[in-house]
């Protein structure tokens, strides 16, 4: 089969379609569990929401559903076990993440499901995904982006200082919350691309590549989200090329993808931050003798008698009046006296 | 201040207990309108509580607290108040720079899902100007000095323009050199007729700015008024305790209690 004749197959072209809503969704919640450090939390949702699968399976009602319901009620426990435990929030968050496995793989069983159906959710089918599925996706990731994007000064000021942003005046429960329930979101969109228990690579990953390189909140957030679609997408076409040879499924592609993008910007990054603090001025210099960093160009000539800036008799030497500070020559550099 | 003007802030009787334990009792004060109100005292003393209660952050569990005439309750005109916590807010786990960390302070005066309006884009480019970060805005705020991040988070609240300012320790581990910088800051909000309670452990270069002093000590107020007639001419700016003093009951042994009250007579 030719790739143009597998790009035209329309189970193809739904996984297409719901690995690029993916993997724009997941980053964009993930940011703000990351500035929030949380980047665990989409993991536990994934744990919760397993059971969700369970009952969806055991009821016969759409698992995508239930999943969502449950995993909305978990993100909600979770946020409020954290808003009140000081101490020992991530012990309680660790009962409720094997709590949930527990109760999944259980229910799974006292349904006369095989480990396989469930397996299907706990790492991705993507290729499986039904049209109806599709649109389900594609219409909770864009809720997810929208939310996401639209709100994101009052999300990133709650996130970024709770305590400001209840002097401003913002309901910083209701967003915490709203946050809990995208995270929740996103998890059951990924769970049919990338699978429960990959979903947290895909919504952290992707952040972790970005802040590499980015120095603020906003460029942070966009290059996360185009690399998780980059990274869903160019997976789940590396995976669908790798299966003439091997069995390769797309939910871990994506994610190792992912990581090697992690892996290539990581050196770049720990280049660029050592080299920016190479930069930083330093201003602990004895005062009266700072060393000439400023702002004005490097020195086209060496200061004279001749080079007709003015000369000011300084102590023992002469300085010379240079953009409104004076310069003493010294060594290979100047002076500011 | 007329009749028409209320006080930015009027606390009655305010108390507030932390796990069932008093922090604060008996606490009366008033702010008016263009005051530079410092509250000093020792670790422990209550003045960072008596800031989160002005502010809300920590409930009160009596008395009655007023913003500019409204009970605290029903004050919704947040944009009058402009809070700077201590400094440990200023980085998390994803970048944010200079400049997006002061947008968020400009929340308050706009409204859900609108971009920023000219107005807004230049209180902000006021706020950064003003604390003399512009050449830094739009540097990471992570890559910042302590004080750097200190008068980010001075230009993140000037940000909304508001009338009445608390400020929670802008001193603390600041350098002298960077003391007077955010001193100079203070003292533009001053001109401006902006009312300031500010919360300091010494106040240093802000000194010559405060208006009236309040004291605290064990949760009440020790002392309450202008700066000159407490502290000492050493220029010591602790709260000066004529006796000594110690959160720990006294605890001595009964025989050292006879010496002690016997020693006059010896």
């Amino acid at each position: 089969m030719s790739p143009a004749e597998l790009f035209s197959l329309p189970f193809m072209q739904r996984a297409l379609l719901a690995a690029l809503f993916t993997g724009l969704a997941a980053p964009a919640v993930g940011t703000y569990l990351v500035q929030r450090r949380l980047a665990l939390m989409g993991d536990g949702i994934g744990h919760v929401a397993v059971t969700g699968v369970a009952i969806g399976l055991l009821t016969g009602w759409s698992p995508t559903w239930t999943a969502v319901l449950v995993a909305v009620v978990g993100a909600i426990a979770i946020e409020l076990i954290r808003e009140r435990g000081h101490t020992n929030g991530d012990v309680a968050l660790a009962l409720l993440f094997y709590g949930g496995l527990a109760g999944g793989v259980l229910v799974t069983g006292i349904g006369g499901q095989s480990a396989a159906r469930l397996q299907q959710y706990l790492f991705g089918s993507i290729t499986t995904i039904s049209s109806g599925d599709v649109v389900v996706t594609m219409v909770l990731a864009a809720l997810v982006i929208g939310v996401c994007v639209g709100l994101a000064p009052q999300l990133f000021a709650v996130a970024q200082d709770p305590e400001f942003a209840r002097v401003a005046g913002l309901r910083v429960r209701f967003y915490n919350l709203l946050v809990a329930v995208l995270a929740a979101v996103s998890v059951t969109v990924a769970m049919r691309t990338v699978g429960l228990l990959l979903v947290s690579a895909l919504m952290v990953v992707p952040v972790a590549t970005s802040q590499q390189l980015a120095r603020s909140f906003r460029t942070t957030l966009g290059a996360a989200m185009v690399l998780g679609a980059v990274a869903s997408v160019g997976g789940l076409v590396i995976a669908a090329f790798a299966s003439y040879e091997v069995n390769a499924a797309p939910g871990p592609t994506i994610v190792l993808l992912a990581l090697a993008m992690f892996a290539v910007t990581w050196p770049i990054g720990v280049w660029l931050r050592r080299r920016s603090r190479l930069q930083a001025p330093f201003d602990d210099d004895p005062p009266g003798h700072d060393e000439a960093d400023h702002d004005h160009g490097p020195h086209t000539h060496d200061h004279g008698p001749a080079c007709g800036h003015p000369a000011v008799q300084h102590d023992d030497h002469v300085d010379y009046v240079h953009d409104g500070h004076r310069h003493a020559p010294h060594g290979s550099h100047y002076d500011e006296h | 201040m007329s009749l028409t003007d209320p006080p930015p802030v009027e606390l009655r009787d305010g108390a507030v207990a932390i796990g069932g334990r008093p922090v604060l009792r008996g606490i009366d004060l008033t702010v008016t309108t263009g005051e530079f109100v410092a509250l000093l005292g020792a670790n422990g003393s209550g003045k960072s509580t008596l800031v989160r209660a002005l502010t809300g952050l920590r409930p009160l569990t009596r008395g009655e607290l007023r913003l500019f005439g409204t009970p605290f309750d029903e004050f919704r005109t947040w944009h009058r108040i402009g809070f700077v916590p201590q400094r440990t807010g200023a980085a998390s786990g994803v970048p944010a720079s200079v400049r997006e960390v002061v947008t968020s302070g400009r929340l308050t005066r706009r409204r859900l899902l609108r971009p920023l309006r000219a107005a807004d884009r230049l209180a902000i480019d006021e706020a950064i100007e003003l604390v003399g970060l512009t050449d830094r805005a739009t540097d990471g705020v992570s890559t910042l000095s302590g004080g750097q991040q200190q008068r980010v988070l001075i230009a993140r609240a000037l940000a909304g323009d508001p009338e009445l300012f608390f400020l929670d320790e802008p001193t603390a581990g600041v350098d002298l050199h960077h003391q007077q910088v955010l001193a100079d800051a203070l003292a533009a909000l001053k001109a401006r007729g902006s009312t300031v309670v500010l919360v300091a452990h010494e106040l240093g270069p802000i000194e010559p700015l405060v208006d009236r002093a309040v004291v605290m000590r064990d949760g009440r107020i020790d002392y309450d008024g202008r700066l000159a007639d407490h502290v000492d001419p050493t220029g010591h700016h602790h709260a000066a305790h004529r006796r000594v003093h110690d959160h720990v009951p006294h605890v001595a042994a009964p025989l050292e209690h006879l010496h002690s009250s016997r020693e006059p007579r010896a």
